[in-house]
């Protein structure tokens, strides 16, 4: 028996693909993040206002994977048309055809692009990570006391007059007068201020980059990226941030954020004028007193034998300033390193002496998250 | 009635005269949305999962460049569950209708397909629909990175099933009968009696606890379901559910060519002699039959995939001209693809059909191989050997729980693709809850071992 049902469809019309769709895009946004820190670093993003920044992300889809043979280093399979054995159906590829095309996509593979926001970016890290929130020096870092609404009086001016609470008062009243006048002088409030001081929400990061010849590129990248995510969980606690960019060799100089990663230098390396220039950046700009400074050094490490004083002298007086200073040593894997460097050595004395500082080593991409929460961690610590 | 409605009554007349035998067919009129996620999920409704979301745009792009259209779709049971596409023509209608009696004449008399409707009965895609409330219902108290994780190893291992077993298997014996120990030699003998030795005292013969899995077990599915060590209750009843549901599917899986040139058949055949549609509505009736028994795409001369409805009703048109119509339903109950292939694609009809192999290199060169008959066959049914997927099986559980599981590889040819393989056995480990290893071997042959 054939039955045509009039349409009564028993199932609920929704897309199930539409909704599987959805979620395989979620995973693929969990998935992204993995390789956030390379696709970040690729641009200009530290200054600049960072809140509506957006970055396009290219992506694949995702495979389920199932047991599969290996692919063989031919494949067979079965056909039907003309043909003689030998002939070619489909000539192979030129290597350079080959090159040219790989920009494109292969074997017509479906590739997507999502957008995320910046701001949603470094959230997630931070709640991925599990990072504590920075907070600001408790000791002297007032800003300029400030008005804020305290408490209530019977004169004032007009336009403080608070007018619910006036309003109040005339009810309670008017409820015990016999033959009650709708408002009376005395009903009046008006808000009172008081001159409060509030811990400061300025904050001024500076980075100090070791430009000398024996920092490489892959180095210097893995610095910016440190530098990046450091400036971003910074950003998340203040309001207003500055940023100052130093580079160095045997000399220091202050740059802008584009400038900065690509200058570089043959001469030799002194770290103390780095730490002499950030020192005289905070004594002309940021006064420590009304400011959250945060001090960060990225360098291999190496630095003249004759400079060990001066730069540690430097140093100790910057901690003395400053809510935090990082250093981060970059070096290769392949860089031997028979002993610690001479300003891992500088660091470690300080830190030692209880000052707030930290360092990390940064060989591998891996290992920016790793310093990133070290450095956060070691900040709340610090507090 | 509607028209539709009056051809399908003469058609089923006319069918039931010619000796086809089916279950009542219950057809339902969808919209061209239900019948693209009915492609891709294989069921009208069936589990969540992400995977089928990625199958879905893939279906939807391939749809667009004009690369797939879905007439119909059929689920055999009792009664069978048909769905036309509500863009068809009166005369594609007409002819899906033909199609789909010759579907369920088919899969009611076919042993394979018997085999499992007894073991599930007739009403998979409630079932299907069941099922996919149920896991919903995990979602909503488990949540949703829970109950996907099941899935994941579940549909990974989708097609590590037995599929000569049956679906409500119990687990392995607890005990074995203790091996009886072999009748003692002359020497043994004299050296027992040697005066002096103390009197071995004998242990109670009787039963041993028996290995778990005594032999190498393949329903890896249902292995995991029975014996992962800290699998919880939902868990369990999802990796059953993705079983059976791949049971249902293996029938139509391992009988494609069969199944579909058998409908072809009939389709062609009663639309040929249903001598009361009008002249018009059987030539576009004819027109739609030859688009989809074509060996190859429109302005084409070769291709590199045979087209399963074209191959199957080849052969059985050639059965039926050579053997007649009572011996092509025997092979119809008997075989499957192996078997109707093996059996009945000759020299002749490889040449006529123009089947050649063909031979890709790494270069992405595709070149003509050979038209040898044996090699033909072979290639068609290479990618259905034990249900698509590479022989694994469970060789051990150790005491500490981890899992052992060994690839077939000397069957298979070769090892496993190592990234996948790898990424499976971490979806299998989360279920599991205990290392999981796996031996292959590597693209030189030698032992790999992957862990997870």
């Amino acid at each position: 028996m054939i039955r045509i049902a009039a349409e009564t469809p028993w199932y609920d019309l929704f897309s199930r693909g539409a909704r599987d769709w959805l979620r395989h895009n979620q995973k693929v946004r969990e998935a992204v993040k993995n390789t956030l820190p390379e696709i970040l670093s690729g641009e200009d993003l530290m200054t600049g206002d960072s809140k509506n920044r957006t970055v396009m992300v290219p992506v694949k889809f995702l495979e389920h994977s199932r047991f599969r043979l290996a692919d063989p280093s031919s494949q067979q399979g079965a056909g039907q048309g003309q043909g003689q054995p030998g002939d070619v159906l489909q000539p192979g590829r030129d290597k350079g055809d080959a090159q040219s095309q790989s920009g494109g996509t292969e074997n017509g593979e479906i590739r997507f692009v999502v957008e995320m926001k910046l701001e949603e970016i470094i959230d997630w890290i931070w709640e991925e990570l599990k990072l504590p929130d920075l907070k600001p020096k408790r000791t002297a870092t007032m800003d300029e006391p400030d008005y804020v609404r305290e408490g209530w009086d019977r004169r004032g001016a007009r336009s403080r007059l608070d007018r619910r609470r006036t309003m109040k008062e005339a009810v309670k009243r008017r409820s015990i007068q016999e033959n009650p006048v709708p408002i009376i002088n005395e009903d009046l409030r008006f808000r009172q201020l008081v001159k409060r001081a509030t811990p400061s929400m300025n904050a001024a990061v500076i980075f100090a980059l070791d430009v000398s010849g024996s920092m490489d590129e892959a180095q210097r990248k893995l610095a910016k990226q440190f530098f990046f995510f450091a400036l971003q969980g910074i950003r998340r606690q203040y309001s207003k941030v500055d940023t100052v960019f130093l580079a160095h060799a045997a000399q220091a100089w202050e740059f802008d954020e584009s400038q900065f990663f690509q200058a570089s230098s043959s001469g030799g390396t002194v770290s103390s004028c780095a730490f002499q220039l950030a020192l005289d950046v905070v004594k002309n700009r940021y006064d420590p007193s009304r400011y959250n400074v945060y001090f960060f050094y990225a360098s291999d490490g190496e630095n003249a034998a004759e400079d060990r004083e001066p730069a540690a002298a430097a140093l100790r007086l910057l901690a003395a300033q400053t809510n935090y200073s990082g250093y981060v040593e970059t070096g290769g894997v392949a860089t031997f390193r028979p002993r610690e460097t001479q300003v891992a050595e500088v660091f470690g004395e300080m830190k030692g002496a209880g000052l707030p500082v930290g360092m990390s080593q940064l060989s591998s991409q891996d290992d920016v998250w790793r310093a990133i929460r070290e450095f956060f961690k070691e900040t709340e610590k610090t507090d | 009635m509607t028209e539709l409605e009056q051809y399908a009554a003469s058609i089923e007349e006319l069918a039931k005269r010619l000796g086809l035998d089916y279950y009542n067919v219950d057809f339902e009129v969808a919209p061209a949305s239900l019948m693209t996620e009915i492609a891709v999920y294989g069921l009208p409704v069936r589990m969540p999962h992400w995977s089928f979301g990625v199958r879905y745009i893939h279906q939807l792009v391939r749809q667009s460049m004009g690369h797939s259209k879905i007439f119909e779709v059929m689920f055999p049971g009792d009664p069978c569950r048909a769905f036309l596409m509500d863009g068809n023509s009166l005369a594609e209608n007409t002819l899906v209708t033909a199609h789909v009696l010759g579907h369920a004449d088919f899969s009611k008399n076919n042993q394979l397909f018997a085999r499992f409707h007894e073991m599930a009965g007739g009403n998979i895609v409630e079932h299907a629909a069941a099922h996919a409330h149920r896991i919903q219902q995990a979602i909503d108290k488990v949540g949703m990175e829970k109950v996907e994780s099941v899935l994941d190893a579940a549909l990974a291992l989708e097609s590590h099933v037995d599929v000569d077993g049956d679906l409500h298997r119990t687990r392995y014996p607890e005990y074995v009968p203790e091996k009886v120990a072999a009748p003692e030699s002359a020497f043994q003998r004299r050296f027992r009696d040697l005066p002096g030795a103390a009197e071995a005292a004998k242990a109670d013969p009787g039963r041993v606890r028996a290995p778990v899995p005594p032999h190498p077990e393949f329903d890896l599915l249902w292995f995991i379901a029975h014996y992962a060590p800290e699998l919880e209750q939902w868990e369990r009843d999802i990796f059953l559910m993705v079983r059976s549901e791949s049971l249902y599917f293996y029938p139509v899986f391992a009988c494609q060519i069969m199944n579909e040139g058998w409908a072809s058949y009939w389709h062609a055949r009663l639309l040929r002699e249903a001598d009361f549609l009008p002249q018009n509505l059987y030539l576009s009736a004819i027109k739609a039959h030859s688009d989809v028994v074509r060996p190859y795409a429109a302005g084409q001369q070769t291709a590199l995939a045979i087209n399963p409805y074209h191959l199957g009703f080849t052969l059985w048109e050639h059965i039926i001209d050579t053997h007649g119509l009572a011996r092509a339903r025997e092979v119809m109950r008997d075989e499957d693809d192996f078997g109707f292939i093996r059996n009945f694609l000759d020299r002749e009809l490889a040449e006529k059909l123009e089947l050649f192999v063909f031979e890709a290199t790494s270069g992405d060169e595709i070149k003509v191989a050979n038209r040898d008959v044996n090699a033909i066959r072979e290639a068609i049914l290479a990618p259905k050997f034990n249900y698509g997927a590479p022989r694994v099986a469970v060789t051990e559980m150790h005491n500490d729980g981890s899992l052992v599981l060994a690839h077939e590889h000397k069957s298979d040819g070769r090892g496993l693709d190592v990234n996948r393989a790898k990424r499976v056995l971490e979806y299998t480990k989360r279920v599991w809850r205990r290392p999981v290893k796996l031996a292959t071997v590597n693209d030189r042959g030698e032992p790999a071992e992957l862990t997870a």
